[in-house]
């Protein structure tokens, strides 16, 4: 007996699947994720429990949930954007720490101010970092056709050094015992956080606004019809006459900015200074997040505190399970694995004869 | 500066420039068939800690490249499923792929951190870089099947139409380059450093990435970059040594810059991009359009 496996084009495209393949990539995660604690020799179900419950089952794990899905979603929020214009920014780990370098270069110069205004500037620094860094890779794609892929990759290395020179040279904190790090940021410099004693800070806010607004662009207006039509088809968008010159600066000075904000939110916020490692990743995990999230903007709010518990997780895994902490990327490249499978049988039929 | 240390600075660069010529070659032939692998750092990892973990275990060199090599294999055959067979995004399974490959190594390699081994020689794997970069220049240039998966990579619809398995081919390449980037893995872990530590590779596989188009997808051109990059290296600690007051991180950032400003002077003129780049890079081929 033959068995043929005939894959063809959905024609009845079905938005049930599109948002239910998530669950069924993070599912799959699991399943499988039980047979990498099976082979540690180590019971799935207390594991599960310790990576995926006791992170939250307090106010100090929930506070830590949303401190770190707060960059993450800032940052999926404006990647959205790209994608969905079909433009690739994987740099968002660079534009991250531009955004840091610049809002973070604005607390330090005025390490004694006790000004309001210090905080607001600061921000508005980190989101202009971080959207210059993004419009090197558009300038280049637009004058140059420059892969934007390539470009905005090679980038975030140089912003990792350019940060690295300052914290270990110009910005080095003379009482720092020499230790690659600047001085503390002003307590005027630094986000209010939401609850006493806890970290989680008004990052949040910022998270959800820019979710709305992002929603009310995508449904509501021109710009997020523009954007609709090219990621659809660029062929309907030049016969309308849309500018894809212009969508591409637009998209990536948003995806910057925000990414830029969410840099200076981690270093204002928790860090409260500048130091090599500002960033778990955050940059490329949110690429992960922004797919997960289906690009829709509560989709990626979602998403995001899903893969901040596995950051968590990771952290308790290693604290109890004795398993270093990168377990938890095992997970997020697993879940993106099984996400990208199942999107196949969101666009095709596969039948089996 | 006195001969010894001259001939001391060349040995190193040598030594550490050769996973930059495994790893790089490697995606150059999975680049010239038309598709972009971003796990090769994920990949170098699990394949340096699997051969590492291996010589530990078994004691012997061969089963240990033997399995650093099946690594490669069945990571790289999952990525070629993933992006061939299910048509994914070609860049987020790359990424996927090296989030993937750092949480991986770094759980299994976890019992092993510190554990003394004897190095491998790395002066046999010097020589078999350069016999391959010879080997992989010969057979893309002078070979049918070389030109084969070059057709493949300029225009799948038109290789398909002449009658070319374009996913047999891509599932080829894929999965050279894969090895590849374990043998890089291996390189580190058991020639170079010989130890094993978490994220060993440190970055190697990003300036491999970025190697490949600095090089405008010759193998040639790739050998020699791999030196200049690894040589920049080098001189970084030299210079800091005799104080020379230029900050390390500017040498650092060179490979990328420089692969930038080459990105940009090959494509900025159409005629010059289509000689260099594989036209078909990061398309997905789908039989049924």
């Amino acid at each position: 007996m033959v068995f043929l496996i005939r894959v063809q084009l959905r024609e009845d495209y079905s938005n049930l699947i599109f948002y239910l393949s998530p669950l069924v990539a993070v599912a799959l995660t699991l399943f499988f994720g039980s047979f990498i604690f099976l082979i540690l020799e180590l019971s799935p179900i207390e594991s599960f429990k310790i990576f995926f419950i006791s992170p939250i089952s307090n106010s100090y794990g929930i506070s830590e949930l949303f401190v770190k899905a707060t960059p993450l979603a800032i940052i999926a929020l404006g990647l959205s954007y790209c994608f969905k214009n079909n433009i690739y920014n994987i740099g968002a780990e660079g534009q991250l720490t531009m955004g840091a370098i610049f809002g973070g270069g604005i607390g330090l110069l005025f390490n004694d101010s006790t000004s309001v205004f210090l905080l607001p500037f600061m921000i508005l620094f980190g989101a202009i970092g971080g959207a210059f860094w993004a419009t090197i890779p558009a300038i280049l794609k637009t004058k140059f056709n420059t892969n934007e892929i390539l470009t905005s990759l090679m980038l975030t290395y140089v912003a990792l050094f350019i940060l690295d020179y300052f914290v270990v040279g110009p910005w080095k904190d003379p009482a720092g015992y020499g230790l690659p790090k600047s001085m503390p940021f002003p307590d005027a410099g630094r986000l209010p956080v939401l609850i006493d004693g806890l970290r989680v800070h008004i990052g949040v806010y910022f998270a959800l606004i820019i979710c709305l607004i992002t929603y009310i662009i995508y449904n509501k207006t021109l710009f997020g019809f523009k954007l609709k039509v090219t990621g659809l088809s660029s062929k309907a968008s030049q016969y309308a006459g849309f500018k894809y010159k212009n969508l591409i600066f637009y998209t990536f000075m948003i995806s910057g900015a925000s990414a830029g904000l969410a840099g200076l939110f981690e270093v204002s916020g928790p860090i409260g200074l500048l130091y090599r490692d500002i960033s778990p990743n955050y940059g490329f995990t949110a690429i992960i997040v922004a797919f997960l999230g289906r690009l829709n903007p509560f989709g990626i709010i979602l998403s995001s505190l899903l893969i901040a518990l596995t950051y968590l997780g990771a952290e308790d895994a290693q604290l109890f399970l004795k398993i270093p902490s990168a377990v938890g990327f095992v997970f997020q490249g697993l879940v993106l694995f099984f996400l990208l499978g199942t999107d196949f049988l969101n666009k095709y039929k596969v039948s089996i004869k | 500066m006195s001969i010894e240390l001259i001939i001391g600075i060349l040995n190193i660069v040598l030594i550490s420039t050769t996973p930059l010529v495994f790893a790089g070659i490697g995606e150059l032939v999975t680049e010239k068939s038309g598709v972009l692998n971003l796990g090769l750092e994920g990949l170098m990892l699990v394949g340096a800690v699997t051969g590492f973990i291996t010589l530990v275990i078994t004691g012997n060199y061969f089963y240990s490249l033997f399995l650093s090599i099946i690594s490669g294999v069945i990571l790289s055959g999952i990525f070629a499923f993933l992006v061939l067979n299910l048509m994914t995004n070609q860049i987020a399974t790359g990424l996927a792929l090296t989030i993937f490959g750092i949480g991986l190594s770094a759980m299994l390699g976890k019992k092993f951190g510190g554990t003394p081994i004897d190095g491998l020689n790395p002066y046999y794997f010097i020589v078999i870089s350069f016999l391959l970069v010879f080997f992989v220049a010969y057979f893309l240039s002078k070979t049918k099947t070389g030109l084969i998966v070059r057709a493949v990579g300029e225009n799948h619809n038109s290789a398909y139409a002449l009658g070319y398995n374009v996913i047999k081919t891509r599932y080829l390449t894929i999965i050279f380059g894969g090895v590849m980037s374990s043998l890089a893995g291996y390189y580190i872990s058991i020639c170079y450093a010989p130890m094993w530590q978490e994220g060993m590779t440190a970055g190697r596989g990003w300036i491999a990435l970025a190697l490949v188009v600095f090089a405008t997808w010759k193998p040639w051109r790739l050998l020699v970059g791999a030196y200049i990059f690894g040589g920049v290296a080098i001189m970084q600690m030299n210079l800091q040594a005799i104080g020379v007051k230029l900050p390390g991180q500017f040498f650092n950032m060179m490979p990328y810059l420089a692969t930038i400003i080459v990105l940009v002077f090959i494509s900025s003129n159409k005629l010059r991009l289509k000689l260099s780049a594989p036209s078909s890079l990061n398309i997905p081929f789908e039989k049924n359009q």
